[in-house]
């Protein structure tokens, strides 16, 4: 156990050499991290403002808080490994993570920490910062609040074995801009983005409760605003840990066709 | 006509080269719709709790998604691929090849790359419009089309405009694909009409990146909304935009070496 623990002392260390030399590729990242909620923020808050102060149970403050925690959430579990498996499949880089006596997933997610560890306070301070213009109501409920931290990690944990399942779809395609595109539209709607999820109508939220979408984002974001009760924050934990579970059996099934169907190109 | 006529030979060009792959268009073709959906399903989202969003009736904002993917696919079609090529160009020397050639520079960089398959959401914007217009029932006068033309004509001349200026810096600094990434996220704002957006949000949209003379501007001159000022001042900006893209065109390729070379 040590060793893995090196390994990934090592691995953080370097990829934060690395990110420290790309500085603007992190702050232009952050721009279209925060543009998303923001825009939707306002068009919330317009809405809230013609139809009489409440849209859903939802106030122009509710709204705010929503979003700007949805931000930090989906900053917490995003990665960015669907854009990155077709390069490395495609160019080969493949094979020399394929050398190391380690499984490849543990320098992923060494590095998706360790980028977690610089954009997250910036991220903080942004929220803060937006916090002063759109002016959130926050009414904390202290058991939520003391759940809120192993549910982000529950969601940081299910999104990123699923969209790592996911992005091995490389070693079959090299055209995996549709399916991608379609995950995120997926993502986009049935997390929670566009609107709370309470906004919608009753079959997508039927939709919402079976697919792991919600558990990834729009579950800890509720739980923190204190919308749900502790029942429902109960079934929420269970759908996390189910999904988990299945994404393990998921990434295990498909790394190992995935290898076989690996042929090095251009190594 | 010889500039037109060179468009036309790149074009050819982008499709003998794509032919081979026919699969793309498919792909294309599925994903333009999902665009078109995810638009259309926050749309619904929207209006499901409002009749009117900032003043603007859910069919208009529909024409004004239209105009968001047309342009989306002017960009897409040349803007886009060739001023990526150009930076390209810059970083491994291949730039040289094109100066030597007997033609215009400037305009072979700006045309030296299509993508064929956008022309697919051309297609999708100008369905989408139709639609969306006559839905409101309005009748779209002569003089209301050519405003329209017109303004897109101004709203494609600034992007470009603006990508060529982005483009250049190339020439100074190493790494400026970076600040390419920033225009695809911030024109995903453009779906929404800019005048929803509060006053420091609109200026980023309005002169930081010009997303509200591409999209906003256009479909307001299409649904009624435009006034004089704001007409002249998209023409205006698009004339002096173009100069000053031009002379730091000019400018950055005195400084241009030649990677390769």
């Amino acid at each position: 156990m040590t060793g893995l623990a090196g390994v990934y002392q090592q691995q953080m260390k370097t990829s934060f050499a690395a990110m420290l030399q790309y500085r603007a590729a992190l702050v232009i990242w952050l721009i279209s991290q925060v543009l998303d909620p923001v825009i939707y923020l306002i068009v919330w808050s317009t809405v809230t403002a013609a139809s009489g102060g409440e849209v859903g149970g939802y106030t122009r403050g509710d709204f705010a808080a929503y979003f700007l925690v949805l931000m930090l959430v989906n900053n917490i579990t995003y990665s960015w490994i669907m854009h990155e498996y077709e390069y490395r499949v495609r160019e080969g880089t493949l094979s020399a993570a394929l050398l190391r006596p380690v499984h490849p997933i543990h320098a992923d997610i060494a590095d998706n920490l360790s980028s977690k560890m610089i954009s997250t306070p910036m991220m903080l301070a942004v929220a803060v910062g937006l916090g002063f213009v759109f002016r959130p109501t926050v009414h904390l409920v202290p058991w939520a609040l003391a759940a809120f931290v192993p549910a982000v990690a529950l969601a940081f944990v299910l999104r990123f074995l699923i969209e790592w399942t996911l992005a091995l779809a490389a070693f079959w395609t090299t055209r995996v801009s549709a399916l991608n595109q379609t995950y995120y539209v997926a993502l986009l709607f049935l997390s929670g983005q566009v609107a709370p999820l309470a906004l919608f109508p009753g079959f997508v939220q039927a939709i919402g409760l079976a697919l792991p979408f919600r558990w990834m984002i729009s579950f800890p974001v509720e739980l923190l605003l204190g919308n749900l009760t502790p029942a429902q924050a109960l079934i929420g934990f269970a759908a996390q840990v189910a999904w988990i579970a299945i994404g393990l059996v998921l990434v295990r099934l498909a790394w190992r066709a995935g290898v076989r169907q690996y042929s090095a190109v251009g190594a | 006509m010889r500039t037109l006529r060179l468009m036309w030979i790149f074009f050819r060009v982008g499709v003998m080269g794509e032919a081979a792959y026919r699969v793309n268009f498919v792909i294309q073709l599925f994903q333009s719709l999902l665009g078109l959906l995810t638009a259309l399903g926050g749309l619904a989202v929207v209006f499901a709790y409002t009749d009117t969003l900032g003043g603007w009736r859910p069919d208009e904002v529909v024409a004004l998604v239209g105009v968001y993917i047309l342009v989306g696919g002017v960009i897409g079609v040349v803007i886009q691929p060739s001023m990526e090529a150009l930076i390209e160009g810059v970083h491994d020397g291949s730039l040289d090849f094109t100066l030597t050639m007997p033609e215009e520079a400037q305009l072979l960089v700006s045309i030296q790359d299509v993508d064929i398959w956008e022309v697919l959401n051309i297609l999708l914007g100008f369905g989408v419009l139709g639609v969306a217009l006559s839905r409101l029932g309005e009748q779209v006068g002569v003089l209301q089309a050519a405003v329209f033309g017109l303004m897109v004509l101004a709203g494609g001349a600034i992007v470009y405009a603006f990508w060529l200026i982005l483009a250049t810096l190339s020439f100074w600094f190493v790494r400026v694909e970076n600040i390419l990434v920033i225009f695809q996220s911030v024109y995903e704002a453009g779906r929404w009409p800019v005048t929803l957006y509060p006053a420091w949000l609109r200026f980023g949209l309005t002169f930081l990146v010009p997303v509200a003379f591409a999209v906003t501007v256009p479909a307001e001159a299409l649904t009624g909304r435009l006034t004089w000022p704001t007409g002249l001042g998209a023409v205006g900006l698009a004339a002096a935009l173009l100069v000053v893209s031009r002379l730091f065109w000019k400018v950055g390729l005195r400084n241009y070496s030649g990677a390769s070379a």
